[in-house]
């Protein structure tokens, strides 16, 4: 019994530290990226996986946490990307403009044909 | 995208809010009374709650929770988590590599599903998987940040954002 629980806390903190390099992945991304919306980029992916990592490390750790860390897994899920597209576009129509080396905006197209 | 019965889309409200709430009470240690007693008082809550919201929650009311819808819903946790770590492997080498390998832009796919909780479901879908974030949803198009943009055609573009994840949302919720 004491050897499962041993594998489980040895688990519980790799998960741990494999959400705080996304973590730290996340933060370093918002440095080097170019423009708002490559950091959007690089800062939801990171952080989400990130925070879902060390949530369900915690709940490896104490097993009767997990049904909780994974609602709240769940509700990371579904607003992260939401929060980063409406600030995406809130951004945009604020008149922040791309990066200079950008390839294409179909979405300046759409405005136009409006 | 047929209405369903207002009573039908309460009790999922309502059936919803319960396993959440049931969920969120419980902690390591606590005794069946207090249980209850909690268990009771979220009841009620989730009365009101269902009440002033089921209407922006579902279209399909207990439809929802059809067996087969359920299935799909789960066979698709491994296709979204698998892809997800693919985006942060991804999300990795363009942040740590010193030439920083991007080539941004935004394009424009379109989906074939037309139920909203579908397309937010498919817009999170792209938000967290590799390169992309979704931007705006107008009707059927969608507008997307690629952060390196590999074609330009909206059905080319489509194939590779979309993945299979269209399939999957299309069996749960269509």
């Amino acid at each position: 019994m004491s050897i499962a629980i041993l594998i489980l806390q040895i688990l519980g903190y790799i998960f741990i530290g494999i959400g705080s390099f996304f973590l730290l992945l996340a933060s370093i991304g918002l440095l080097r990226m170019p423009d708002v919306y490559n950091r959007m980029q690089t800062a939801t992916k990171a952080t989400t996986l990130g925070a879902l990592s060390v949530l369900f490390g915690v709940g490896l750790l104490d097993l009767a946490w997990m049904p909780m860390s994974i609602v709240i897994a769940l509700f990371i899920l579904l607003t992260a990307p939401v929060g980063a597209s409406a600030l995406a576009r809130a951004s945009y129509k604020h008149g922040i403009k791309l990066w200079k080396e950008s390839v294409v905006d179909k979405y300046k197209e759409e405005k136009e044909e409006e | 995208m047929e209405e369903t019965g207002k009573i039908s889309r309460f009790l999922y409200a309502f059936i919803i809010y319960t396993i959440i709430w049931c969920i969120l009470i419980y902690s390591p240690g606590i005794d069946a009374t207090h249980y209850i007693q909690e268990f009771s008082v979220g009841l009620i809550f989730a009365l009101i709650a269902a009440a002033l919201s089921y209407r922006h929650l579902s279209i399909k009311g207990l439809r929802n929770l059809s067996p087969r819808r359920i299935a799909w819903a789960i066979a698709y946790i491994p296709v979204f988590l698998w892809a997800m770590i693919k985006a942060n492997l991804d999300v990795a080498y363009r942040v740590l590599h010193p030439k920083r390998p991007i080539r941004p832009g935004i394009v424009r796919i379109r989906t074939n599903l037309k139920n909203p909780a579908g397309k937010l479901a498919l817009a999170n879908s792209i938000t967290l998987t590799p390169g992309t974030m979704t931007m705006q949803i107008i009707d059927d198009k969608y507008y997307i940040h690629w952060i390196y943009v590999r074609s330009e055609d909206e059905v080319e573009a489509g194939k590779h954002i979309k993945g299979n994840f269209e399939k999957y949302l299309e069996e749960v919720f269509e």
